[in-house]
C-alpha cells in the first residue's frame, strides 16, 4: 500500500520509538500537521517559538539518553531553529530537526518562505539531508537517527519539501543503513588500554577528569568503580556533572574558570592526568602552555578529532568511554595515592567553596551583627544566590532535574546545588545559550513528568525565552523556576567590574525588567517573590505544592555579586581569585 | 608550514564540495588547491586538496575530514610515494618574431601548442606544480594573457614500500634545460 511522504515521515518516527515532537506549524508542513491532527501514539508539543522547540527536544533528550524530535516550517521556521541546534551541536546531543521546505520545483527560485535550510545549518550539525523524492524518506529517517545516535551523538536535520511530503511511495523502514562513510569506533585499541593500566597504577598523584562524554555513554558506574579501584580523585567539568557523586569524599567537584580551587590546584600538580570524555575546552585549561605542566595526560574519547586538538596528550584512546573503562577497569590495579589524597584533603579544608551568607550555613564574616539587623535590611543583606541553590539542593535531596540558563546562576548552581546523579544537570556548555533554560526545562517535563523539574536562571536569561511559559502552562507542567534576579547581566557586569575598571556597559536591566511576579500571572502561573535567605526555604515549600502549572520564584538577589573562585579568560589556574 | 597533499574518496553527491569547503573555512585552515573529478568506485569522487599546517593542524584537517559522513577515506599523501600532476593553459602574447622561442619553449617542457592565431598562442602543460611554475616564467616575459591552472590531482603509488626510489626522483629534462638556457643567458 503506497503512503504520503507526510504519512511516511510519521511512521519513520514510531518506527525509531518516538512519541513526542516539539513543533510549530507553517505553511509548507501543513500535509506532516495533517497526518499529525488525527496520529493518536504520537504527542505533539505546540511551542511559542521554534527556538523553544529546540530547546525542547535538546532538554527531552539530555534527559533521558534518547534523541529528542522537532518539526518546524520552512524559512522563518527554520532559521530560528539555529541556535537550538547549535547548542544541541556543541554539546553532542541526539536531535532530529525535520524542517519543511519549498516543493522542489521552487528551490532556488527566492520563493515565499524559502531559505537554503541545509547551507545555512551545515556547520552546526553532525550530518544533514534534502529529500527530493518521496522514495527516499524513509532510507534518510533510518541513516538519519542511526547518525544522530551513534558515536560522538548531534544533531541531524533533514529538510523535507512540501511536494515530497504529497507524493506517495510504498513504505518499507530499512533496517540499521550501512553508511560507508560513517563507522565510529566504540572498542578501545587492547594495547593502548594495557599501557592505560600500567600508567593508571603506578601514578602516585592522578587526577581523573570527567566530560559530558561519561554521561553520554552512560559510564558513571564504571568510572565509580575506576576511582575507588586506584584510590584517585575525581573532578568534572560542568558537562560531566552528576557523573560522578560530589558528595563522595574522592570528589574534588568542578575544575575550570569557576571550579573549585582544589580540583584545579590538584590538575596543576598531578603526575598523571586521565581525561574520560571531555575535550580540554579553554573554560577548564585557561593559559594552555601551563595546564597540568607536571602530569603524563591519558584522553579516552569517542571521536578522534578530540584527542590532540588542544592538548597533546601522551596516550590517547579512540573508544566509547563505557566501554574503554570496562576493557581498562580488570587491569588496574590500587595505586600507592595516599599521601596524595592528604594533600588534597589539606587543600580542601584550607581553600573550600564559599560564599557570605546571612544565615546557617556559613556564618563568617557576620560576627558583631545581630539577627535583627539581618532580618530587616534587605539592602545590606540581600538574600544570597549561592544559599538558595545549596538550600533547594538540600531540599531535593539533590534528585531533581537541575535545569540553568546561562551566566553567573548557571555557575552557582554548578558549585552549589550538589549533584550525585548523571542526567541531572542540563545546561548550554559549549555555546553557552541564555534562552536555554524554560524550554530545555519543559523538555525534561516531559520526559520525566513525575520529577522536580527547577530551573535556574537571571532576569537577563529567562527573558529571552519567556514565551515558554505558555507553551508550559497550556501543558500544565509544575516546572520550578528559580529566577535569581539581579536586575543585572550579571557576569557581564563581573567581567567589567573586575577586568575593565568597573566600566558597566549595557548591563543594567534594573529600571526595565518587569514585574516577574505578575508576569508569571499573567501567563496562568504560579509567581512568588522572595527577599530573604529565611524565606528560601518557605517559597520552596510552597511552589512544591502547585502541581498543575509552573511557578516563578523571583528571588532579589545582590545586585553586584560575582562568582568566585574565578580564572580570569586566558590565565593559568594558580592566578585564581577567591573571594 | 609545510605543504600537505590530501587525497580523498568522498560520495559523489550534490552538496559535498559545500561541505568539505565550509569545514576549511569554519576552522580556518587553508586550502592552496583544490581538484575534483569522478573516483574508480561507483558513485564516488576523488579529491584533492593542497593545504599547509603544522603537525597538530594537519592531524586536525584528516580528523576533522574523517568526521564528514560523506567523506569515504582520507589519506595524507605527504611523505609516501606517489604521483601528483597538475594542468595548466597558458595563453600567451606570440608574435611572429616571438613564436618560434615560445615553440622550442613548449617543446622544453613537452606543452602542446593548442590554440595558435596573429596574436596569441595557447599553451598546454602538464607536470608537478614546480614545472608548472617554471614554465610560466619562462613564457612571463612574452606577456601572459590569462592562465587556467587545474590544482593538483595526486595518487598513491601501488608499491607501499618507501624506500622504492621514485623515478621522478631524477633531475626531470625540463630542469636540466631551463638551467641551461638560464645559464646561457647569464
Amino acid at each position: 500500500m503506497k503512503l504520503s511522504g507526510a504519512e511516511i515521515v510519521i511512521e519513520c518516527l514510531k518506527k525509531e520509538g518516538v512519541d513526542i515532537v516539539f513543533g510549530y506549524p507553517g505553511g509548507v508542513v501543513i500535509p506532516t500537521y495533517d497526518v499529525i491532527q488525527r496520529t493518536t501514539d504520537l504527542r505533539h508539543i505546540l511551542v511559542r517559538h521554534e527556538q523553544g522547540a529546540t530547546h525542547m527536544a535538546d532538554g527531552y533528550a539530555r534527559a533521558t539518553g534518547k534523541p529528542g524530535v522537532v518539526l518546524v516550517s520552512s524559512g522563518p521556521g527554520a532559521t530560528n531553529t539555529v541556535t537550538g541546534i547549535a547548542t544541541a551541536y556543541m554539546d553532542s546531543i541526539p536531535m532530529i530537526v525535520i524542517t519543511g521546505q519549498v516543493p522542489v520545483h521552487l528551490i532556488g527560485n527566492d520563493a515565499f518562505q524559502e531559505s537554503d535550510t541545509v547551507g545555512i545549518t551545515r556547520p552546526i550539525t553532525k550530518h544533514n539531508f534534502l529529500i527530493k523524492e518521496t522514495e527516499d524518506i524513509a532510507q534518510v529517517f533510518a541513516e538519519a537517527f542511526h547518525i544522530a545516535t551513534t558515536g560522538r551523538p548531534g544533531p541531524v536535520l533533514i529538510d523535507v519539501p512540501k511536494d515530497v511530503q504529497i507524493g506517495e511511495a510504498e513504505f518499507s523502514y530499512p533496517e540499521r543503513p550501512d553508511i560507508r562513510g560513517y563507522k565510529p569506533r566504540t572498542e578501545g585499541h587492547p594495547k593502548q588500554i594495557r599501557k592505560a593500566a600500567e600508567m593508571l597504577t603506578s601514578a602516585r598523584k592522578p587526577v581523573i577528569y570527567v566530560g559530558g562524554g561519561a554521561i553520554i555513554s552512560e559510564a558513571s558506574e564504571e568510572i565509580r568503580t575506576l576511582a575507588r579501584k586506584l584510590n584517585a580523585p575525581v573532578t568534572t567539568t560542568l558537562m560531566g556533572l552528576g557523573a560522578y557523586p560530589e558528595n563522595d569524599p574522592l570528589s574534588l567537584k568542578m575544575l575550570g574558570m569557576h571550579g573549585t580551587w582544589y580540583a584545579n590546584t590538584a590538575v596543576m600538580m598531578c603526575d598523571l592526568l586521565v581525561c574520560i570524555g571531555a575535550r580540554f575546552d579553554d573554560r577548564v585549561t585557561g593559559k594552555l602552555e601551563e595546564f597540568s605542566p607536571h602530569s603524563k595526560k591519558i584522553h579516552i574519547d569517542i571521536d578522534p578529532s578530540s584527542l590532540n586538538k588542544n592538548v597533546r596528550v601522551d596516550l590517547p584512546i579512540v573508544g566509547d568511554v563505557k566501554q574503554v573503562l570496562q576493557q581498562m577497569i580488570p587491569l588496574v590495579e590500587r595505586a600507592d595515592t595516599a599521601e596524595w589524597l592528604q594533600q588534597i584533603e589539606a587543600w580542601k579544608q584550607d581553600h573550600p567553596l564559599t560564599y557570605a551568607n546571612t544565615i546557617g550555613l556559613h556564618e563568617e564574616g557576620l560576627e558583631g551583627v545581630d539577627r535583627e539587623t539581618v532580618e530587616k535590611d534587605t539592602d545590606q543583606f540581600p538574600l544570597c544566590a549561592q544559599y538558595a541553590i545549596e538550600r533547594i539542593g538540600q531540599l531535593t535531596k539533590g534528585e531533581a532535574y537541575v535545569v540553568t540558563d546561562v551566566g553567573q546562576h548557571q555557575m552557582w548552581a554548578a558549585q552549589w546545588y550538589g549533584f550525585s546523579n548523571p542526567r541531572s544537570m542540563i545546561t548550554s556548555g559549549g555555546l553557552g545559550t541564555m534562552g536555554f533554560g524554560l524550554p530545555a526545562a519543559i523538555g525534561a517535563q516531559f520526559a520525566f513528568p513525575d520529577r522536580d523539574v527547577i530551573v535556574f536562571s537571571g532576569d537577563g536569561s529567562i527573558q529571552m525565552n519567556i514565551q515558554e511559559m505558555a507553551t508550559a502552562v497550556a501543558c500544565g507542567l509544575p516546572i520550578k523556576i528559580v529566577l535569581l534576579n539581579n536586575g543585572y547581566l550579571g557576569m557581564v557586569r563581573q567581567w567589567q567590574e573586575l577586568f575593565y575598571a568597573q566600566r558597566y556597559s549595557e548591563v543594567d536591566l534594573r529600571d526595565s525588567n518587569p514585574d516577574f511576579v505578575k508576569l508569571a500571572e499573567a501567563y496562568g502561573a504560579v509567581g512568588i517573590r522572595v527577599f530573604k535567605d529565611e524565606d528560601v526555604e518557605g517559597a520552596w515549600l510552597e511552589a512544591c505544592k502547585v502541581k498543575d502549572r509552573p511557578v516563578m520564584l523571583d528571588m532579589v538577589i545582590a545586585e553586584e555579586g560575582n562568582v568566585y573562585p574565578m580564572i580570569p579568560a586566558g590565565a593559568a589556574s594558580h592566578e585564581m581569585i577567591e573571594e | 608550514m609545510a605543504r600537505h597533499t590530501i587525497s580523498m574518496v568522498v560520495e559523489n553527491r550534490f552538496g559535498v564540495l559545500a561541505r568539505i569547503s565550509g569545514l576549511f573555512s569554519g576552522r580556518g585552515f587553508n586550502i592552496d588547491s583544490i581538484a575534483v573529478g569522478e573516483a574508480a568506485e561507483p558513485g564516488t569522487a576523488r579529491m584533492t586538496i593542497v593545504t599547509q599546517g603544522d603537525e597538530m593542524i594537519i592531524e586536525q584537517i584528516i580528523k576533522q575530514l574523517n568526521r564528514l559522513v560523506d567523506v569515504i577515506r582520507v589519506v595524507d599523501l605527504t611523505g609516501e610515494n606517489y604521483i601528483n600532476r597538475e594542468l595548466a593553459l597558458i595563453k600567451v602574447n606570440a608574435s611572429q618574431a616571438t613564436r618560434q622561442e615560445l615553440v622550442q619553449i613548449a617543446d622544453i617542457f613537452k606543452a602542446k601548442i593548442v590554440d595558435i592565431n596573429q596574436k596569441t598562442i595557447m599553451l598546454e602543460a602538464t607536470g608537478n606544480e614546480d614545472k608548472i611554475d617554471a614554465i610560466i616564467s619562462m613564457v612571463r616575459p612574452f606577456g601572459v594573457r590569462e592562465i587556467a591552472r587545474t590544482g593538483r590531482v595526486a595518487l598513491a603509488r601501488e608499491s607501499t614500500s618507501k624506500d622504492t626510489p621514485s623515478p621522478e626522483t631524477p633531475q626531470p629534462v625540463w630542469e636540466r634545460e631551463r638551467k641551461q638556457i638560464t645559464a646561457d643567458l647569464a
